[in-house]
């Protein structure tokens, strides 16, 4: 008995390494969206080049791809090569979130680059973004024909992240609207 | 040249090290004294050709040597030269270089101070010491080595942090490695008693002065690090509840325990196995601190670049060192009972309940700093785990054990005589209530609850070291005998005194700050705490390698003028970055801390000004407790006595 | 491989963009209406982490999202909203991970219990040591029947 009691430390510290050795795989800076599940928030904003109004449900009907992006984030440079790709192979419409930026510089930015937004929300002084729960770009959510947030993905997609993560989603996604689309 | 010299010391000093961990247990084995005693040329030795390791990094920092990697992440040829020496111990490598030394440096000085001790014991000590060493060494050479050459060599370094620009980083890492890995010798200590099978007073004896010493470098550690975040930072906290800053907090806790444990031990032959167990816990919180800084596993403001691979092979030194101790700890602690017998009051269950208390307390850091990654493992989600969580729980543990702590320096071993405690407690207790709810109506007329019992303690503390100071010094005839006051008394009493100290700083600064954020440009001027802030203009300062500007603020109170504060916003050439730098009028009852925040107008700046109370109390405080630690290390009395106790053990050991 | 050496580019990007902010000290100049609003706020936000940084509270930090949320709690402390529907704003947008006291709930029972259960463990260590040794001392008769009258009554008012 007295024997057994000297074991507890050992055993709790065993215990603890497992949780230790977890921990390693994890990534502590990679948060879940309190969004996924939810509604995209309601918002009625411009679009950046040319002012007009677009709201919420302007969204709804198929599944999209929604990407926070700016002209001061170099992860967003990076990324937009294969935002390009993606745009080419239309697969679905990517939405863009012009997140806290200069509309100027934006416009130019893309015109330079390239566009591959079918639709690009000016959200100059991050209120959509708030509400989005998004801290920092570039991040991209995923939504379904009715609007609802499927997915968050935080940091720049690539080829990837698209093909292993991203891709297969979609597809689901797409299956699930076609499905309610035919009924 | 000059970087593979080095590397290859720490190679040789390696295979010192080897030998080292294998020689002496051989010859103790053999009953060889002849291999037993290669343990302390071969401690040298190791001490040698890793400290020759470090002079070679320091030497490639100080000829802006940009084509070692380390070198060129972390320094720039701009950088002032001090800077780029405490730069070696700036980063991952260097720093784990540093850990590395500070590993063989005690394991030297253990070699050459304890020549009284017994031979084989040391010898055992010596060798846990070099099994350590090996692990981080290896890890150094495979995983991190700070002398990796770059190719094409680049013409300038990245430059080093400017966060890290610092006095701050010349003295708070190497205390706190000191610390950190002074504990390993506490650790050795009590591997090495295990090992031996002798769990008597003698080793504890032994390794006291060694875990005081461990003590004193870690408070400073801990100390000089709040203080630096204090005035670095720009936010004026001098405590976060980081994972960072709990991973060195919880051996201190540990440690804490260790020193007072091993007191009974040593004395009265009580809580054998526990201290034994404390020994290996504070070396083990030690490592758990260096996996935490160096892994990623957990978020930290401090920690260094996140790298799983370095994090696998920092846990297998982890499950080695504290699994097989803990396993050894299993196995062979003594199931005797101990011989010491000792009543409910007493000054053995004082420092029983003193050292549960400080044990549930550095529990209860570890559980929240744990936490957020218990919950991240089970696929539970992400949670945060902060200041509001340890502040409701820790305060009250630890406002009961100061409650225990002023008994435990006046009461009697064994058993204290009827009705003399209690004659003893009443006064200081009354003055102590009577303050402690006395202070909040005289600094805002509130009632408190944190203040009363803060304070009260912090009353309670002193009144009774005080009362003890005086137990000792006075004679049986009533005459005061100052002699009889030796130095480890006179440490307990000056160390005592410094956690009361700090107490009042903390409960003051916590309650009774007071901030203010406002416009601030020539000619605008705003009150605080009855001080009157004046801008008076902006200057542009260059300095050696960042430019600023730099608020002069005037401050007068009443009419007196008081002082010249001058914060400034420094832009950092080569990494781009602005820092903001306090300007701070420090004073023995307050602090005025003024931050310049960004610009509103061409002349108009934010600027913070902040109101803190005793803050500095706080560190004042720490500065007694290492000056206590080191009158209590250095207690010749008490070594005159190990050493005679040594021979008799010896002896013993020769008829065995 | 090449994926691995991806990862770690854009992991260094990422770094990189959050440094640019990370570190000179924001200031803010908000007015609020009241210096109890002030001293909620402050407090408020104080114990909200910002969910983008290191390991900062909305004040401490400089990261344009803390910044928004910082003004977004202030705004909300002067419309007179009441903590717990800040605390709801904040987490229906960023998650639990935000709040530095967390919620009292079925997986924060350990932590937030786990302080008394490992008090109380502490507690029943020292009593069966403290009985332990005076069992032997009964034993040992070194007591007189006072002494032990005393014992007694003081370790069953300990042990209540």
């Amino acid at each position: 008995m007295k024997k057994l009691v000297l074991f507890i430390p050992l055993v709790v510290f065993l215990g603890m390494g497992v949780f230790l050795y977890k921990g390693l795989f994890l990534n502590p800076q990679k948060l879940d969206s309190a969004l996924e599940g939810k509604p995209v928030p309601a918002f009625q904003l411009e679009v950046l080049e040319s002012g007009e109004m677009v709201t919420n449900e302007t969204l709804k009907g198929k599944v999209g791809l929604l990407n926070v992006w700016a002209t001061w984030c170099p992860s967003c440079k990076y990324e937009h090569p294969f935002l390009m790709t993606l745009a080419r192979q239309d697969i679905l419409p990517i939405y863009g979130i012009n997140y806290r930026d200069e509309r100027p510089l934006a416009i130019r930015e893309l015109s330079r680059e390239g566009n591959p937004y079918a639709i690009n929300i000016f959200d100059h002084d991050g209120r959509l973004g708030l509400d989005l729960g998004v801290y920092g770009a570039p991040e991209s959510f995923l939504i379904d024909h009715k609007g609802i947030v499927r997915y968050r993905y935080a940091g720049p997609i690539d080829r990837t992240v698209w093909q292993e993560t991203l891709y297969p989603m979609v597809q689901e996604l797409q299956a699930e609207a076609a499905k309610d689309g035919a009924s | 040249m000059i970087p593979e010299l080095g590397h290859f010391s720490l190679i040789i000093g390696l295979a010192f090290a080897m030998l080292l961990a294998i020689v002496p247990l051989v010859g103790v084995a053999r009953k060889d004294q002849y291999l037993v005693r290669y343990a302390w040329p071969l401690s040298y030795g190791m001490f040698f050709f890793i400290f020759l390791s470090v002079i070679a990094l320091g030497y490639s920092f100080a000829v802006d040597d940009f084509s070692v990697a380390y070198v060129a992440h972390h320094s720039n040829s701009e950088l002032p030269i001090f800077f780029k020496i405490a730069a070696v111990w700036g980063g991952h490598e260097g720093s784990l270089l540093f850990w590395v030394f500070s590993l063989a440096a005690w394991a030297a000085a253990v070699a050459l101070f304890s020549k009284g001790l017994e031979e084989v014991f040391t010898a055992r000590v010596l060798s846990v010491l070099a099994m350590i060493l090996i692990g981080f060494t290896l890890f150094m050479l495979l995983t991190s080595s700070p002398f990796e050459r770059l190719f094409p060599v680049p013409m300038e370094g990245r430059d080093l942090n400017p966060m890290l620009q610092d006095v701050g980083l010349i003295f708070h890492p190497p205390m706190l490695y000191l610390g950190y890995v002074g504990f390993s010798v506490s650790f050795a200590f009590a591997i090495a008693a295990l090992m031996s099978g002798r769990l008597d007073s003698a080793w504890a004896r032994w390794s006291r002065p060694w875990t005081l010493a461990a003590w004193v470098f870690l408070t400073g550690g801990i100390s000089l690090g709040s203080w630096w975040a204090y005035y670095e930072l720009g936010w004026g906290g001098w405590w976060f509840w980081d994972p960072v800053e709990n991973a060195s907090f919880m051996p201190w806790l540990i440690g804490t325990a260790l020193v007072h444990s091993l007191i009974v031990t040593e004395k009265r032959g009580a809580f054998r196995n526990w201290t034994v167990l404390l020994s290996i816990f504070a070396f083990s919180l030690s490592l758990l601190g260096t996996f935490i800084v160096r892994s990623g596993v957990l978020t930290s403001v401090h920690s260094f670049a996140a790298d799983p691979s370095r994090g696998m092979f920092i846990l297998l030194l982890l499950g080695l060192a504290i699994g097989g101790s803990l396993t050894l700890f299993a196995f062979r602690a003594s199931e005797m009972s101990s011989p010491a017998r000792f009543e409910l009051k007493s000054k053995e269950t004082m420092l029983l309940v003193c050292n549960l208390l400080l044990t549930v307390a550095c529990g209860t850091v570890l559980l929240g700093t744990l936490y957020p990654l218990l919950i991240d493992a089970l696929g539970m989600g992400k949670i945060s785990v902060g200041p509001p969580y340890f502040n409701a729980v820790f305060v009250p543990i630890v406002l009961v054990l100061f409650g225990f702590m002023g008994v435990g320096p006046i009461i009697r071993w064994k058993k204290s005589k009827a009705g003399e405690l209690k004659r003893q407690l009443i006064v200081p207790a009354v003055i102590s209530a009577v303050v402690g709810l006395a202070v909040p109506f005289l600094a805002d007329g509130k009632f408190n609850a944190w203040v009363v019992f803060g304070i009260a303690m912090a009353v309670w503390v002193t009144l009774m070291t005080f009362r003890a100071a005086y137990n000792i010094v006075k004679t049986k005839d009533g005459a005061i005998d100052m002699t009889r006051l030796g130095r480890s008394e006179l440490g307990m009493i000056i160390a005592h005194l410094g956690i009361a100290v700090s107490v009042v700083g903390a409960t003051m600064v916590s309650n009774y700050s007071l901030e203010k954020s406002v416009r601030m440009g020539p000619g605008i001027s705003h009150e605080l705490a009855g001080y009157t802030f004046n801008y008076v203009e902006t200057k542009n300062v260059v300095g050696p390698n960042y430019t600023a500007q730099q608020g002069q603020i005037e401050v007068y109170q009443g009419d007196d003028y008081v002082t010249l504060l001058r914060p400034d916003r420094r832009q950092y050439n080569v990494r781009t970055m602005d820092m903001t730098e306090a300007g701070i009028d420090w004073g023995l009852f307050r602090d005025l801390y003024v931050t310049m925040g960004d610009p509103i107008s061409r002349t108009e700046y934010a600027v913070r000004i902040n109101y803190k109370p005793f803050v500095r109390w706080i560190w004042f405080g720490s500065i007694f407790m290492m000056v206590g630690g080191f009158f209590a290390a250095s207690d010749k009395r008490y070594r005159a006595k190990a050493a005679s106790k040594v021979k008799k053990a010896t002896s013993k050991l020769a008829t065995a | 491989m090449i994926k691995s050496l991806i990862k770690k580019v854009t992991a260094v990007m990422i770094l990189m963009s959050v440094a640019l902010f990370a570190n000179a000290t924001p200031v803010d100049t908000y007015q609020f209406k009241s210096t109890d609003n002030q001293k909620r706020a402050l407090e408020l936000a104080h114990s909200l982490r910002c969910p983008q940084c290191q390991n900062q509270n909305l004040i401490d930090s400089n990261s344009p999202v803390a910044q928004d949320l910082r003004l977004e709690v202030y705004q909300m402390v002067d419309e007179g909203k009441a903590d717990n529907e800040i605390i709801e704003f904040m987490t229906s947008r960023y998650g639990e991970f935000v709040l530095y006291k967390p919620r009292m709930e079925a997986k924060t029972y350990i932590l937030w219990l786990g302080p008394f259960g490992l008090l109380l463990f502490g507690g029943l260590i020292g009593f069966f040591f403290i009985r332990k040794q005076r069992i032997a001392e009964a034993n040992n008769q070194d007591l007189t029947t006072e002494d032990q009258q005393e014992l007694d009554r003081l370790l069953k008012r300990d042990g209540k």
